[in-house]
Parts: structure tokens; C-alpha cells; sequence
């Protein structure tokens, strides 16, 4: 589904990517961890075509997207920061991202899922942060597209939201769909994900099943495993 | 491209800074008419405040809608959408909207002055182009500063100096330097200099067009007889329209290897 060759891109003279090489195979969830900084989101901004590489490729179905827009039809993208026009009302966002996708979408079964309809003629601004997460969500997944990017997706989320979130990604799941996902809370990894991969110092660090990580670390919790990963690499 | 040129101009349409640059206009237009009672005088004075005034706005109004719409332009780039067209929509978005307030802030109070049963009817629409042409120049660079610079408070600074340059500095160098070299023959220097900057070459276009030139004494009639003939007046326009392409383009290069 997507191939990563031989990735680079730095910042100034901060290098975040150093040779990425990745095959992501089509169906599942796929967890992306490594710690702060270690270029997660840099990564996923690169799939999406919002951050440039300075060298190396991407391809997704077989098709290099370099200066390509119209993949991201195929995409459906929860970014880190829920930053929206504020000046909007939840309502007006929504038209306008339908207007703009001009696809099927199925927003009202989300918004009664999240609570959301007290707040549709609510001002982005003045809503708070757990609350601007839903409407991410919301606008994330009331497309049907094939690939789905979550960054960070359970960031302020309330235990009743997480959980209706992890049920949505495992429906999603169901229906053969490719789910990247990076998130720092282990347990919710560990609850989801199908395979993991570990971005250390600009590289893949770890590829593999979470008990092949869990077996290749000598750890049997996945919290610790990380942790090993983190003071061996440093060492 | 048209879909984002849509939001960016309705959303600029509910700001109430529109309103206030639209109900200045009407304001200016409607005191001068009643201070001149002469809708030709009216014009000079229109002129000289355009001028300085348009090339103002628009670099402040770019600068600020780049920087205020960062979280659009983010959600747009997650979306099925050309980078150039986010980008273009966006600034003809913001340059449109400012035409239209000035358009119609000072259209409103001339027409119902009767313009258009006067001779300054030519004169006065030559204004409202040269307006255009100052908003489609001056937000097209502000929109390459703030593009370039990460930092709000340097790409405001920058904005603000480049058109303190060019509406106010470049005079005092250019008159410095004719001072300068008095003896030697500056015709085609002061051409050149004139057409290289698009506040002069649009004051230069509109005082001719009033028929005014003899106050600029001997330069005055080297100009007319430049941008007095056809071939002037096309190079003219060739250059304010190169004035708003050539930003353009670089607007969608640049915008091109950004990372977001
Ligand atoms: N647009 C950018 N400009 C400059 N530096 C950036 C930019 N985006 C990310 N970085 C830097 O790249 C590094 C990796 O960031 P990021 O990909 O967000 O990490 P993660 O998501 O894994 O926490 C950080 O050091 C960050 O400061
Ligand atoms: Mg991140």
C-alpha cells in the first residue's frame, strides 16, 4: 500500500529522517512510535505530501505522489493539533470540508456518536481542546476512504470518547481498511495495533508484531519493551 | 481553486475590517465631493491618497490574512487540493475582496454625484484600475513575504518597510540622485526609475492622464511625451501587470517547496 524508499528530510540542520525505508502492506493497524521528535509526524506529513523530502521517494498503490494532490482522496487525516479556522462554526467546517472533498460522507452517525450535536453552532474558537479533538475525529472519518492517518488521536479525549474512538478504528479494521496510527499511550497500542514500527534517530528502528517486539527485547510488557529499546539504543 | 477563491473571499466579506476599509472609502469619496464640489479636483486629492493609502492596505491586509488563515491553509493541505490553488485562492480571495471595497466604497458616492454625466468619468476609472492593479501588486508581495518568513512580527516588519520603500524612500532617492547628477542627462534614468517602481509609475500614469504635467516642469514633459503616446501607456500597464505576475509566480514556486 505505501513504500517509503531511502527517506531523508531535515529541518535547517536538524536531520529528523535518515533513510527511511518502509513497505507498508495493505489492511490493519499499524502503530508508529518512537519518542518526542524522533519525526513521526514529520513522516506522516511526508506521506500526505505537506512536508517535502530532500531526497528519497514515496509511493503509494505503486504511484509516486511527488507533486501529485489527487491520492489524498484516498486519505483520511487526523492531524497532531486540531487547528481550525476559528472564526467557523463546527457546522460550516464540516459543509466546507464536504464541499471540498465532494464525496460520501456519513457525519451524522458521528456526530451523535461523539455528543457533538450541542455544540454544531458553536465558534470553533470557543471550544475546548477535548472537544476540538472530537470534530477532528468527526471530519476524519466520515469519508470511506481506503487509508486512514491518525496522529496522536487520542490527545484530551475523555474514557467514553476513547473508547467509542477505538471501537470506530476497529470497525474501519473490519472493513480491510489501512490504519497508521501513532500515539504515546501504550496501552492504547497495545490495544489496537497489529504491527508496530519503532522511528529511532531518523531510522526504522523496529519493524515487526508487538509480541516480536516484546520477545526481541526479553520484556513481556510492551511499556518496557519501548523503554529497552530507548537505554539499549543509547547505550 | 475557485472553491478556496470562494471561502477566503466570504470569509473576508464577514470580517469587519472589510467593512471598515469599504465605509472609509465612502467616507473619503462623499467629503471630497462636498470640500471640492468638483468632481476633477476630487479626483487629484483621490489620487494622491490612493496612492500611498491602497499599496498600505493591501500589504497589511495580505500579511495578516496569511498568518490568520495558517489553520486553513493547513486543512486545505491535507485535502485533495493543488498547493498552487490553495494559494492563489487565497490571495485573489483577499485581493478581490479589496478591490471590491474600494470599488464600491469610492464608485457609490461619485456615481450618485453624477459621474457619469462628467468628463472625469475616463479619469476617475483610470483611478479605479491603477487601485487594482496597487491591490493585486501590494498583497501579491505581501503574501511572498509572509510565505517566506515563519515569524509574524518579521513578516510584518518586512511587508511595512518594502512598501515605506517604495512609497516613500524611493522618492527621496530618486530626487537625491537627479540633485546629484544634475549635469549630466537623466531623461531615460528618470524613465527607468519611474517604471521600476509601481507607486511612481501609477502616480506618473494618472497625473498625465489629468493633463497636468506642465507642474512637473522639464521631467514632466520628457514623461509626456513617453507615457503620453500609446506605446508609454502600453509599456506601462506591461509593467504593473509584470508587477502582479511575476509575485504570483513566485508565490507558487515557493509554495511548492514549503513545509507544512
Ligand atoms: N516545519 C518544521 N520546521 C522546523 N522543524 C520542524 C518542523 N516540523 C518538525 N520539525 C522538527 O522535526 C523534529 C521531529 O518532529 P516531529 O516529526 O513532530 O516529531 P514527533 O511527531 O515524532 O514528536 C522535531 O525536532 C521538530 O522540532
Ligand atoms: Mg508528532
Amino acid at each position: 500500500m505505501i513504500q517509503i524508499d531511502n527517506l531523508y528530510k531535515k529541518f535547517g540542520k536538524n536531520e529528523v529522517l535518515c533513510g527511511i525505508e518502509l513497505d507498508i502492506t495493505k489492511g490493519g493497524i499499524i502503530a508508529v512510535l518512537g519518542p518526542n521528535g524522533s519525526g513521526k509526524t514529520t513522516l506522516i506529513k511526508s506521506i500526505l505530501g505537506m512536508v517535502i523530502p530532500n531526497k528519497g521517494a514515496i509511493s503509494i498503490d505503486g504511484k509516486s505522489i511527488k507533486n501529485q494532490w489527487k491520492y489524498r482522496q484516498e486519505i483520511e487525516y487526523l492531524p497532531q493539533i486540531a487547528n481550525f479556522p476559528s472564526n467557523l462554526k463546527v457546522k460550516e467546517l464540516v459543509r466546507m470540508i464536504k464541499d471540498l472533498r465532494q464525496c460520501e460522507s456519513n457525519e451524522n452517525a458521528l456526530i451523535e456518536l461523539f455528543g457533538l450535536t450541542p455544540f454544531l453552532d458553536k465558534k470553533l474558537a470557543t471550544l475546548s481542546g477535548g472537544t476540538k479533538q472530537k470534530v477532528n475525529i468527526l471530519l476524519t472519518f466520515m469519508f470511506d476512504s481506503p487509508l486512514i492517518i491518525l496522529d496522536e488521536p487520542t490527545t484530551g479525549l475523555d474514557p467514553v470518547a476513547l473508547i467509542r474512538l477505538k471501537e470506530l478504528i476497529g470497525t474501519e479494521k473490519e472493513k480491510g481498511k489501512t490504519i497508521l496510527v501513532t500515539s504515546h499511550i501504550m496501552q492504547f497500542v497495545e490495544e489496537i495495533a497489529d504491527r508496530v514500527i519503532y522511528l529511532l534517530e531518523g531510522q526504522v528502528y523496529f519493524q515487526g508484531s508487538l509480541d516480536e517486539l516484546k520477545k526481541q527485547t526479553n520484556q513481556n510488557n510492551v511499556e518496557h519493551a519501548i523503554a529497552a529499546i530507548a537505554t539499549t539504543s543509547h547505550a | 481553486m475557485l472553491k478556496i477563491l470562494k471561502y477566503s473571499f466570504y470569509d473576508l466579506m464577514r470580517s469587519r475590517w472589510s467593512y471598515v476599509y469599504f465605509l472609509f472609502y465612502l467616507a473619503l469619496g462623499f467629503v471630497l465631493l462636498f470640500l471640492n464640489n468638483d468632481v476633477s479636483k476630487a479626483v487629484i486629492t483621490l489620487m494622491n491618497i490612493i496612492i500611498v493609502l491602497v499599496p498600505l492596505i493591501g500589504t497589511i491586509f495580505g500579511v495578516m490574512y496569511y498568518y490568520n488563515s495558517k489553520e486553513f491553509t493547513e486543512l486545505l493541505l491535507a485535502q485533495p487540493i493543488k498547493r498552487s490553488s490553495i494559494f492563489l485562492g487565497q490571495y485573489f480571495g483577499v485581493a478581490g475582496s479589496l478591490t471590491l471595497s474600494l470599488v464600491l466604497g469610492l464608485g457609490i458616492p461619485f456615481v450618485l454625484y453624477g459621474l457619469l454625466r462628467s468628463d472625469a468619468i475616463f479619469d476617475f476609472s483610470m483611478l479605479l484600475l491603477i487601485g487594482a492593479f496597487l491591490t493585486l501588486i501590494f498583497t501579491a508581495l505581501s503574501f511572498n513575504i509572509a510565505l517566506s518568513n515563519e515569524n509574524k512580527i518579521k513578516g510584518f516588519g518586512y511587508a511595512v518597510l518594502l512598501w515605506l520603500f517604495l512609497a516613500v524612500v524611493y522618492d527621496g532617492l530618486f530626487l537625491m540622485s537627479l540633485i546629484l547628477f544634475e549635469e549630466y542627462p537623466l531623461d531615460n534614468f528618470s524613465l527607468f526609475a519611474t517604471m521600476l517602481n509601481p507607486i511612481d509609475l501609477s502616480r506618473t500614469l494618472i497625473l498625465l492622464k489629468l493633463d497636468i504635467s506642465a507642474l512637473l516642469g522639464y521631467t514632466g514633459a520628457v514623461f509626456k511625451s513617453f507615457f503620453g503616446t500609446s506605446l508609454g501607456l502600453f509599456i506601462s500597464f506591461l509593467m504593473l501587470t509584470l508587477w502582479t505576475v511575476i509575485p504570483v509566480l513566485r508565490l507558487i514556486f515557493k509554495s511548492r517547496k514549503k513545509d507544512f
